[in-house]
């Protein structure tokens, strides 16, 4: 069977795609191009396809594995060091919440969940009036969204919801809260349920088979298993990237390592991995943002259970959101947060629920009968929402100090309490907030009085992230950004940030598609403006 | 239950200091391998004693069958432990550095003598108050042994039937 499923990487390995995997250096190296990306994920695999279509030689440099379908196995044990930073457990500084994103070619758009949403307009006029982000309007992004919907195969998801998201569409329902249908970047969907370990048929259109192929087809270099350490600074200019090259575990340095010359520097690392490269290096930061205003849709999370089975880690992740309380108040007032469920496996949900010993067991038993929701918070917009900030670690890697506040904690009680109404509403027998002080509640009554009582704060109430955004915010004023809205480093002549650290607040909405509308946008720019030509659409 | 508690407020701010030393002291006293982790000594006795606690309820009661389910648990865990960061491996090992050292377990754990001889329902006493601690350094120690223990035990496939998971489906695993 799965030798019937065609391998896109084993092939383009095949026709000559030049890849070097950093972890079998006998020797350093130096390499050359025009433009050298770091990261390959959703901002760098856009990137490098319009760089590379538009005739500019790339070279794409990569601290995680090359993998593909043939090795994506839906294991757990096996996915999370392979493909995820920290093994998927990444944590903010007080280690009060965890953080997944992906590391291996294709970056976390290899693991994600595949749901596509554009960016929502509230956020944009926001950007607009208070970034001084001109473009930043449904019109002008528009024939970006287009394109990157085109390319990375964005379809309305006909195939009915799998039980986890029915719950969330059926309760809601009772409730009279609006739900809608997610739509999903994906081609020939077998309906597993698996995204998160990396897709084994290639149905999801993540870069791994769509952009880092097509741009090594047009002569990219792609280096895998290196590090980005640092950008060597020329006054103003970069003129080299300096790599450590990892083992092949991709746990420790190997001692070799890599110099990258080009004439300009994309850095597309993700929030967090970019602003660290950029403080690593020293980048002037005369605005003083480097690094600051980091969002995270800090996600709140709650199980239930059913008579029925739910089998929350079969078919499509997430297929039913609603954006009911977005709305409720103004985007800069109380924290509003975008309803999802998210899928279900046995060891991130183990980690993930409360508790220990008999209790936690005896969840664990009820497993085909748990359902599970997420809220996740639209941090960013008010003057307690401020974010985090990455600094180095004294070895040098990046960290995420997010300190969680009041105004945040009432944001998580009232979407505690959202969801357990919902799940009750949609027959749950009982309802457990991912909470170390809660319990599993028999009623919405009951609920509703214990929940609003639960003490909130750090490791007591579970948080998590998958949505990591900013720390070099794109702003039209140079006091408050530290990228301009061409996507430049505004104090470093020839560097580029394209990537989810851009975004000046968070979306209140999945970040994959605002990262590739516009880093294709900005990617198009930068190729016009490197070869005096306009810009190769994507394929 | 009640003298561990007494414990727990007479240490205060000597927790942080306890877990500094107790990292110093273990990778000073391992410095074999200092890039890789191990578990040996106290601090696998910590984590065999630690770990029956964390997953009461999914171990098989038969003495033979539980005590290979544990050790492949903490095989597990170790396994899991040398795929972090070294930054991240570093922290672990002070933990386990703290729990291994004599002064700082009985200080913390209230666990009065060796690790090998700790019952469940004194480790659960000290875990239960780890969790919901004043200071944000014991619940997230705790936090790091619940993600670690349960982490390795749910990745394993021989823990799936317990809980109703068929797996991955076998096409395609
Ligand atoms: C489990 C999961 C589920 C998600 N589900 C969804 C979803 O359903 N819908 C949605 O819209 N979004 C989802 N997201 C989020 C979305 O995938 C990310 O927001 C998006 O991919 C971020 O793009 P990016 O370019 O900023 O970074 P990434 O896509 O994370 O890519 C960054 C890449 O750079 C590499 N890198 C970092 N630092 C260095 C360095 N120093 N040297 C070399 N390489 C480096 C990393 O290894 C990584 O591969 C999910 C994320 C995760 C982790």
């Amino acid at each position: 069977m799965t030798a019937r499923i065609p391998d896109p990487i084993a092939a383009g390995l095949q026709r000559g795609w030049k890849v070097l995997d950093a972890s079998t250096l006998a020797q350093d190296r130096t390499l050359e191009a025009d433009v050298v990306i770091v990261g390959s994920g959703a901002g760098g695999g856009i990137s490098a396809e319009i760089l590379a279509r538009s005739g500019l030689s790339v070279i794409v440099v990569e601290e995680g594995p090359l993998k593909s379908s043939r090795d994506f196995k839906m294991r757990e044990a096996e996915a999370y060091p392979q493909l995820y930073q920290e093994s998927a457990a990444r944590k903010t500084a007080d280690k009060a919440i965890n953080i997944l994103q992906g590391r291996a070619v294709g970056g976390s758009t290899t693991v994600n969940w595949t749901s596509s949403f554009r960016t929502p307009e509230p956020t944009l006029a926001w950007w607009r009036r208070q970034h001084g982000l001109a473009f930043a309007s449904n019109d002008e992004l528009a024939p970006w969204f287009v394109m990157a919907e085109r390319r990375t195969g964005v379809i309305d998801w006909l195939v009915d919801p799998n039980q986890n998201n029915d719950v969330l569409r059926r309760g809601a329902a009772k409730l009279g809260i609006a739900t809608g249908a997610i739509r999903r970047n994906v081609q020939g969907c077998w309906n597993l349920g698996y995204c998160g370990m990396g897709c084994p048929t290639n149905a999801k259109q993540s870069m791994l088979v769509t952009t880092i192929p097509a741009a090594l087809d047009n002569g990219a270099t792609l280096v895998t298993r290196a590090r980005a350490e640092r950008l060597r600074l020329r006054g103003q200019m970069v003129d080299e990237l300096v790599c450590t090259a990892l083992d092949a575990d991709g746990v420790l340095p190997s001692g070799r390592q890599l110099r990258l010359r080009a004439r300009h520097f994309v850095v597309a690392g993700g929030a967090i991995n970019t602003p660290a490269l950029l403080l690593r290096s020293r980048a002037p930061d005369p605005s003083g943002q480097l690094g600051k205003r980091t969002f995270l849709h800090p996600t709140l999370i709650s199980a239930a259970f059913y008579d029925q089975r739910v089998e929350g880690w079969a078919g499509a992740p997430q297929s039913v959101y609603s954006d009911h309380f977005l709305d409720v108040d103004p985007i800069d007032g109380p924290l509003g947060y975008k309803l999802e469920a998210p899928p279900l496996h046995p060891l991130l949900l183990a980690t993930t629920m409360s508790g220990f010993g008999e209790q936690h067991a005896a969840a664990m038993r009820d497993f085909a009968h748990m359902g599970g929701m997420l809220a996740l918070l639209r941090d960013g917009f008010h003057a307690e929402s401020p974010g985090g900030e990455v600094r180095l670690r004294a070895d040098g890697g990046g960290e995420l100090d997010y300190p969680l506040n009041d105004f945040l904690w009432d944001g998580a009680r009232r979407a505690l309490l959202s969801m357990a109404e919902i799940q009750f509403a949609a027959g749950a027998r009982t309802v457990q907030p991912a909470h170390e002080k809660a319990q599993r509640y028999r009623s919405w009554a009951e609920a509703r009085r214990e929940i609003a009582a639960l003490p909130q704060r750090a490791h007591v109430t579970r948080v998590a992230s998958a949505h990591v955004m900013g720390g070099c915010a794109m702003d039209g004023d140079e006091r408050r950004g530290v990228v301009d809205p061409a996507g430049r480093y505004r104090a470093l002549a020839n560097v580029s940030v394209h990537d989810g650290s851009l975004f000046p607040t968070s979306l209140g909405a999945n970040p994959q598609l605002t990262i590739y509308a516009l880093t294709a946008r900005l990617a198009s720019g930068l190729a016009a403006s490197l070869t005096g030509r306009p810009a190769a659409a994507l394929a | 239950m009640r003298t561990s508690r007494r414990t727990f407020l007479a240490v205060g701010g000597l927790a942080a200091l306890a877990l500094g030393a107790g990292g110093a002291w273990y990778r000073a006293t391992h410095d074999t391998e200092p890039q890789r982790f191990a578990l040996d000594g106290e601090a696998r006795a910590a984590l065999h004693a630690i770990a029956p606690a964390i997953l009461d309820g999914a171990l098989a009661n038969d003495p033979a069958r539980r005590e290979r389910q544990l050790g492949s648990a903490i095989d597990a865990v170790e396994a899991a432990i040398r795929g972090l960061p070294p930054a991240t491996q570093e922290e672990v090992q002070d933990l386990f550095g703290l729990l291994a050292l004599r002064p700082a377990r009985r200080l913390l754990t209230g666990v009065p003598t060796g690790w090998e001889s700790a019952d469940i329902a004194h480790i659960s006493a000290f875990l239960q108050e780890w969790r919901v601690h004043r200071f944000a350094m014991m619940r997230s120690a705790y936090g790091a042994l619940h993600d670690l223990v349960l982490g390795a035990w749910y990745a394993q496939p021989a823990s799936w039937d317990a809980i109703g998971y068929p797996g991955p489906p076998q096409r395609l695993a």
